[in-house]
């Protein structure tokens, strides 16, 4: 049974503006989620440039870093940590999503998968912390 | 599998890698890049850069996550009606992150 | 005393006559245990016979009579007026499809794409009748069972922002039938669903999940998406890194 099309010409098709994303609060949490990649790239381009005063010296090093404590340069940072935070923890909820995690012949359920990665991302924080602390000399 | 020619698998693998290493690592560095160090919670002379395995570490922390933002930020342009420059965007994104990872190599290698 | 009522705004567009949707504002007996659907049925049984839109089985199963209610998609025959109530109600035919009349949308786009996924078993070879069914375990059941209870009801394409700004997706219940497929142990005609790997399949998917929140099957077809990218590029690196394997 092939069936019929409908008139194509009769058809009314509305437009999607380029401002959907403001329409609802889901799909404006979903941008936000996509926005934390650009705070967070480009807080890595500031440490990479700290690192590089390094070339230049150690006291160019620390003098950056005491640029670091401007007002500015603290509420750039309290943004882009805020979008790291939302980055870190939706990251675990997808991969809650994206991986399903068997214990035997039952599934874990999503929001402790979810959480184990959160307790992960602790201590591997801390773990950071700790290393940095002892080795920086 | 795919009959057509896409490298789109090996894009969303970076991403993927990209966002894990953010998801993990980053929080923790922007505390002691944004806050320790300058409000002089703990004092740093930057001499642990120097080290190898520590320049590893680094060049995986700040290059996988410009191809998480890559990948992301292409998608995004797209999806809010630059897709008609597509190409475009994506040279510029992806083409940014390469450009970031070569910078990142010679700075970490220069220290 | 008189009867509560309730206030539905409805779309109506006439083909031909009409340029653009307009709203036609009826007001319907409120009832405990109405659905949107009732309140339809009302108007066009008992107050305009002119209003056309999709209905069946009025019980969840049939994917007819999926609409937007007040902005969010949803089966009509799910819909109760009394978490509505008192306030009025939009009643609008699902976004991202054309309007052929009233409420009812042009649907042949998902059609197309559904069958394009080939949501069927494929053998390389037939097995005889005579060497008895197929076997499957629970846990094999188990693998793909969830994504079998689509509906097609299309509520997932209407709640999802890149259908809506590429038209050219294939779309999140068309990609969760071909994984159910993949995902079955008495298939293998993985290679044949090329087109879910292609640039309009999976990789258009942002993974912003609001097919799967607005799904009435749970059949969670984000996660069916996300799952087909992770096996997509398992497979790609192998066939780049061990061109010989055997997949």
């Amino acid at each position: 049974m092939s069936g019929t099309r409908p008139d194509p010409s009769k058809l009314y098709r509305p437009k999607i503006p380029a401002t959907w994303w403001l329409r609802k609060k889901s799909y404006f949490l979903f941008m936000l989620r996509e926005l934390s990649s650009v705070f967070i790239a480009l807080f890595l381009l500031v440490y990479l440039y700290q690192i590089y005063q390094l070339t230049r010296g150690p006291e160019a090093y620390v003098a950056f870093s005491r640029r670091l404590s401007s007002p500015g340069w603290i509420f750039f940072n309290l943004i882009a940590l805020l979008f790291a935070v939302y980055h870190s923890v939706t990251w675990f909820q997808s991969t809650a999503v994206v991986l399903p995690v068997r214990l035997g012949e039952r599934l874990v359920p999503r929001q402790i998968v979810t959480a184990l990665h959160i307790g992960a991302w602790i201590v591997v924080s801390l773990g950071v912390l700790i290393l940095f602390l002892a080795l920086k000399g | 599998m795919t009959t057509e020619k896409t490298t789109e698998p090996f894009w969303w693998a970076l991403f993927s890698a990209g966002g894990v290493v953010a998801a993990f690592l980053v929080p923790v560095h922007i505390i002691l890049v944004g806050f320790a160090l300058p409000l002089g919670w703990i004092t740093d002379t930057g001499a642990l850069y120097r080290n190898w395995w520590v320049k590893v570490y680094l060049f995986v922390l700040i290059v996988l996550p410009l191809y998480h933002w890559a990948h992301r930020f292409y998608f995004t342009l797209n999806d809010i009606g630059l897709k008609p420059i597509n190409k475009t965007l994506a040279v510029l994104c992806y083409g940014g992150a390469i450009i970031g990872t070569a910078v990142t190599a010679w700075i970490l290698f220069k220290v | 005393m008189a009867e509560p009522t309730i206030t539905l705004n409805v779309t109506r567009y006439r083909p031909g006559q009409d340029q653009a949707p307009t709203t036609q504002a009826y007001a319907v007996p409120y009832k405990q245990d109405w659905v949107v659907l009732d309140a339809l049925n009302h108007i066009k049984d008992q107050i305009d016979g002119t209003l056309s839109y999709r209905w069946s089985c009025r019980m969840g199963v049939c994917g007819s009579c999926g609409m937007m209610v007040n902005g969010v998609p949803k089966l009509t025959c799910a819909a109760f007026l009394r978490d509505y109530y008192p306030h009025e109600i939009r009643v609008e035919p699902l976004v991202n499809f054309p309007i052929i009349r009233d409420l009812v949308i042009d649907m042949s786009d998902f059609l197309d794409k559904l069958k394009s996924v080939k949501p069927w078993i494929i053998r390389k070879e037939e097995k005889p009748v005579a060497q008895g069914e197929y076997l499957q375990t629970p846990a094999e059941l188990e693998a793909f069972h969830q994504f079998t209870q689509c509906i097609n009801c299309m509520l997932c394409y209407a709640a999802c922002p890149v259908y809506g700004v590429e038209p050219k997706f294939l779309g999140p219940a068309a990609i969760a039938l071909g994984y159910r497929y993949n995902m079955d142990s008495r298939d293998q005609g993985k290679e044949q669903r090329d087109v879910i790997g292609n640039h309009d399949g999976i990789w258009d998917c942002t993974f912003v999940g609001e097919c799967s929140v607005v799904c009435p099957k749970d059949v969670d077809p984000a996660a069916a998406i996300q799952r087909s990218k992770v096996d997509t590029t398992k497979n790609w690196f192998q066939s780049i890194l061990m061109p010989w394997g055997e997949r």
